[in-house]
């Protein structure tokens, strides 16, 4: 399912929503927020008919309110799995964050959502993804989901960071001594969550795994945002994430996890429901 | 903690501590009178902070006491609270010296041990100098025979010539102490200039009291009595071990009474903190001080000290570093400092009644004149213009008001002079309470990498520094501003701070990613910007340590290096896999004889497609001297787009099924390019798997990271390619 304005980016978003349709061989349902017309329609047609795969079936629906409610309620009727949104770009600098309309649907959605930071008329080849490793119940589908998408978008390379929050290691560092002790500490903490998502990685079936390069790098560091800088600087494509449990204003207020890469976004995102 | 016991190493840090307490001495007492306390203070402010913090402290061969920034600021404080009632005044600041004890005690157990990093670097710097000024001045006037001098700073400035018309009515009594300031301030001046190995055996200060003493004997043996105005002999009490004063704590509900505890507090931890890490960068055996627990030992000592009427206790810099060079190993030396302290002022009370206002005077002018010499306005300047105009600003309101308005006046200057020249209140405001840092253990290189994004500047040092703190000195690190738009000048000092304990550890400290940033001044240390500062300048300002490091590098081969090149943008227009990107620059070239080898850091951007940024990273190209096939050779297939192009696969190499499976070797000539890797190349390049490597036929890139590569990762990737060229061109 993918949100439809007439914007300038309006082939580059049906494209890469024709285009992951393909890959996963699903239905794509358009939404659009307004009025139908006969020049709209027009449009929209011309630019699938542009498209040079076959996608398997495409619905579009037209419907006027607004754009959240519009959205989240057919994401329910049509039992969608994923919804495709695309970022906005701050002027003139290379950073890319979600408008409010967006930020509303990600955290409400009932499914999958995907973020696109750029999207491309032509094909973008996806190499590399990075997903979390968290100690959390979801992580377990959310790497698995990750390593069906990534290997369906012919990627060649997963890392999987483990956040492990800076408090898990109790010892401050004040001089030689405390160093060396959290230091050990650290390496022991790095040990137990490497064989933790290594457990989590035996579930996933080795035909799966063999398409893939798989990395697990320990960050220590602020959840949320140490693994969106991290997917900056090692230029990943795709970042897949744990949707957050229910968000409170609190949350807004003092951001953590989600929040962090939504105001920022380091490149496409999956966060994965 | 071997050899770190109080009473180990015994017979070096006794000694240490006699020669320290030989400086200590004439500065406390000294100290003391020009603070407005009792000549007494100053000798209880070393004693007990010497007993206490080699106690209780953190840190391993510093050396504690009055410091002399307090000077100043204890000084006023006794004028302001007494009203003009020095001994009244004395009990009313002894009763603030208690609680800026207790609330630096406060601030160890909070751990705000980095306090002074919350401040721009100028703006302490300004701070200092204008403390410098003050001390200077108010000296300059003691040492001339004006006990008391009255006025502010200008007027004291200003008064000057009829200070020099008043000298002509002196007293002879009055002359002659003058006469020993002056000279005792020239032996301050020239100390450092003689090179003499007996006259170095007695630090500076004490060759000041040994002229007094010796010109007392003089004059007490031939003459019968010494010419010297009792006025202006020090005077110690007879009863001062006995007769404690009684902190008088009746204006704390005044207003002034606090902003006078709060500069006290203010200037004693910076003043500590800057000598605690100064000292950490002399200490032989290279430990890290615990700079909380310093504090918290500072503070009780400070508590002890002003109950029983002494000063607060800080870590003091000059004294430390004669400690160290006394071969002081541990803690215990600050102890012994203070027991001959003790012992001296017993033994010798009488003759220490000999020496004049004026000696001790010149000692101090000495100091004000180090923290406020020309040479600190050149090096300001030098950074930039804009350090200068903070740290004047800073320095200049700090005299006109009182210090802890001017340290504020500072810091906002700086943030202002930082929106001005970004042209950005918002990169500021927006990512001020973002987490900026990331650091994690790099797992191909088992190296620290630390990235910024956004801006780092001294409101925001501290998470930077955080993450620092937690890498052991003896492993390298690199720190990656590349994706960070403004780094300033403070960072840049600390982060100077941090390349030289990793050195000294064994470890290192790289900086990459600042090479492009725009910058207005030649100085390492000076503010760099990814916005323009006037025009785009990027090439010509200053180098970076890392060009520096990369030019050193092309001398050391007999190579050449170049900031920047206009002719090199087409440099991969031949190579397939590039052939898309655009090159937006290329600079820190470094050529080899007739340009067959050269590395250089590369700007470019991809289209819409992998990397959806600018990629900044380091290539070399190795021009051949035959022709090879077209290939690419990777191991992680980073360089997969080739797969894009029309007849190019995944090659095997049946003889040789290790390689075959640990690598993918690309081409659209399987037979050629199964020829070219024979036994010889295959060992080879199995060797060197970390790069990915490109071959257009006549010549290859090379690339190892995503990210420009540190000057020591440029120096192996130049071995490499001389070792590939030689394998290739046999």
């Amino acid at each position: 399912m993918v949100g439809v304005a007439f914007s300038p980016n309006l082939q580059a978003n049906v494209f890469e929503a024709l285009r992951m349709s393909v890959f996963f061989h699903a239905t794509l349902v358009m939404v659009h927020v307004g009025e139908k017309t006969s020049e709209k329609e027009a449009v929209l047609t011309k630019i699938i008919a542009g498209f040079e795969g076959h996608p398997h079936d495409i619905r579009v629906f037209w419907r006027a309110g607004n754009p959240v409610e519009v959205l989240l309620n057919a994401c329910n009727s049509e039992q969608a799995d994923l919804l495709i949104l695309g970022a906005i770009k701050r002027e003139g600098l290379l950073k890319y964050y979600l408008g409010s309309v967006a930020r509303k649907i990600t955290r409400n959605a009932p499914c999958d959502v995907l973020l696109l930071i750029k999207p491309s008329v032509n094909r973008v080849a996806c190499a590399t993804g990075v997903v979390n490793g968290l100690a959390h119940p979801k992580t377990e589908e959310t790497i698995a989901r990750a390593f069906y998408v990534l290997s369906n978008l012919g990627a060649q390379k997963l890392t999987i960071v483990e956040e492990i929050p800076e408090d898990s290691v109790a010892i401050k560092v004040d001089d030689d001594r405390s160093l060396r002790k959290s230091t050990i500490a650290k390496e022991r903490i790095k040990l137990r969550e490497n064989s933790r998502v290594q457990l989590l990685l035996n579930n996933i079936p080795d035909k799966v795994k063999e398409t893939l390069e798989v990395i697990v790098q320990p960050i220590f560091g602020r959840r949320g945002y140490s693994i969106g800088h991290f997917a900056r600087v090692r230029r990943a494509d795709l970042l897949i994430m744990n949707a957050p449990n229910k968000l409170t204003i609190w949350d807004r207020l003092f951001p953590h996890d989600l929040e962090y890469i939504l105001s920022d976004l380091p490149t496409d995102v999956l966060i994965v429901r | 903690m071997g050899g770190s016991g109080l009473f180990s190493g015994l017979r070096n840090n006794v000694f240490a501590g006699f020669v320290v307490s030989l400086i200590a001495l004439p500065l406390a007492l000294g100290l003391a009178v020009a603070s407005g306390f009792p000549m007494v203070a100053g000798i209880v402010t070393a004693v007990v902070g010497g007993v206490l913090v080699s106690i209780f402290g953190g840190s391993h061969v510093t050396i504690t006491g009055p410091g002399y920034g307090l000077v100043v600021v204890l000084l006023s404080a006794v004028v302001v609270l007494g009203d003009g009632n020095m001994q009244t005044g004395y009990l009313y600041v002894l009763s603030a010296v208690i609680i800026s004890g207790g609330l630096l005690l406060l601030f160890g157990y909070l751990r705000f041990g980095a306090l002074s990093d919350f401040f721009p670097a100028s703006a302490i710097q300004g701070m200092l100098s204008a403390i410098g000024v003050t001390l200077l001045m108010k000296q300059f006037y003691v040492m001339l025979g004006i006990m008391k001098p009255k006025g502010t700073i200008l007027e004291l400035l200003v008064n000057l010539p009829e200070l020099f018309k008043s000298l002509a009515l002196a007293s002879s009594g009055e002359l002659y102490a003058i006469g020993i300031g002056v000279i005792s301030l020239c032996i301050m001046f020239f100390y450092s200039k003689i090179t003499n190995r007996f006259f170095r055996l007695i630090p500076a200060p004490m060759w000041v009291v040994l002229l007094a003493l010796c010109f007392d004997a003089y004059f007490t043996l031939f003459w019968g009595g010494n010419p010297i105005n009792e006025k202006l002999l020090i005077s110690l009490p007879n009863d001062m071990l006995t007769a404690i004063p009684k902190p008088d704590f009746s204006k704390w509900r005044e207003p002034v009474f606090w902003g006078i505890v709060l500069s006290i507090t203010l200037v004693s931890s910076v003043e500590s903190l800057l000598s605690i890490k100064a000292v950490d960068k002399l200490d032989p055996e290279k430990r890290r001080s615990n700079i909380n627990k310093d504090m918290r030992a500072l503070g009780v000592a400070t508590v002890v000290s002003g109950f029983l009427g002494g000063m607060n206790v800080g870590t003091v810099i000059s004294r430390s570093s004669v400690n160290v060079n006394n071969q002081a190993t541990n803690r215990s030396s600050n102890f012994f400092h203070a027991v001959f302290l003790l012992l001296f002022v017993i033994v010798f009370h009488n003759q220490l009644g000999k020496i004049p206002f004026t000696a001790l005077a010149a000692i101090l002018v000495y100091t004000g004149y180090k923290l406020t010499a020309p040479a600190i306005f050149v090096r300001m300047y030098q950074i930039g213009k804009e350090q200068l105009f903070v740290f004047l600003i800073t320095l200049v309101s700090t005299l006109l008001t009182d210090l802890i308005t001017g340290i504020l006046i500072g810091t906002l200057t700086t943030f202002i002079v930082h929106v001005l020249l970004n042209k950005a209140f918002l990169l500021f405001s927006r990512n001020l309470l973002k987490p900026n840092v990331l650091m994690y253990k790099e797992n191909e290189t088992q190296n620290y990498y630390v990235g910024i994004i956004h801006f780092c500047t001294f409101l925001n040092l501290y998470k930077l520094k955080s993450k620092l703190d937690k890498i052991p000195q003896n492993e390298r690190a690199v720190v990656d501003f590349s994706l960070c738009s403004f780094v300033d000048h403070t960072v840049q000092e600390s982060l100077q701070n941090y390349e030289e304990l990793f050195d000294r550890k064994g470890g290192a400290l790289e900086i990459i990613g600042l090479d492009i940033h725009d910058t207005d001044s030649s100085h390492p240390f000076a503010v760099r910007t990814l916005r323009p500062i006037k025009k785009l300048r990027v090439f010509g300002g200053g180098r970076t340590k890392r060009q520096l490091q990369l030019d050193a590098l092309a001398h050391e081969k007999g190579w050449v290096y170049k900031e920047a090149t206009a002719a090199q943008k087409r440099v991969l227009r031949d190579h397939p896999v590039y052939q898309t990107t655009s090159v937006e620059r290329v600079y820190n070239l470094i050529e080899g004889p007739n340009k067959q080898l050269s590395l250089f850091d590369i700007n470019y951007s991809e289209g819409a497609f992998i990397a959806k940024e600018n990629i900044q990273t380091t290539l070399l190209r190795v021009q051949l001297g035959r022709e090879i096939p077209v290939f690419s050779f990777d191991r992680e297939l980073l360089l997969e787009k080739l797969s894009h192009l029309a007849g190019i696969h995944d090659i095997d190499f049946p003889d040789y099924p290790e390689f075959s499976r640990d690598f993918y070797v690309q081409g659209n000539n399987p037979k050629k390019i199964r020829a070219f890797f024979d036994a010889k190349m295959v060992s080879f390049f199995s060797a060197y798997g970390f790069y990915h490597i490109m071959s257009n036929g006549r010549e290859l890139i090379v690339r190892q990271f995503l990210r420009p590569a540190t000057p020591a990762e440029a120096a192996a990737m130049i071995e490499f390619g001389i070792a590939l060229k030689e394998k290739i061109d046999g």
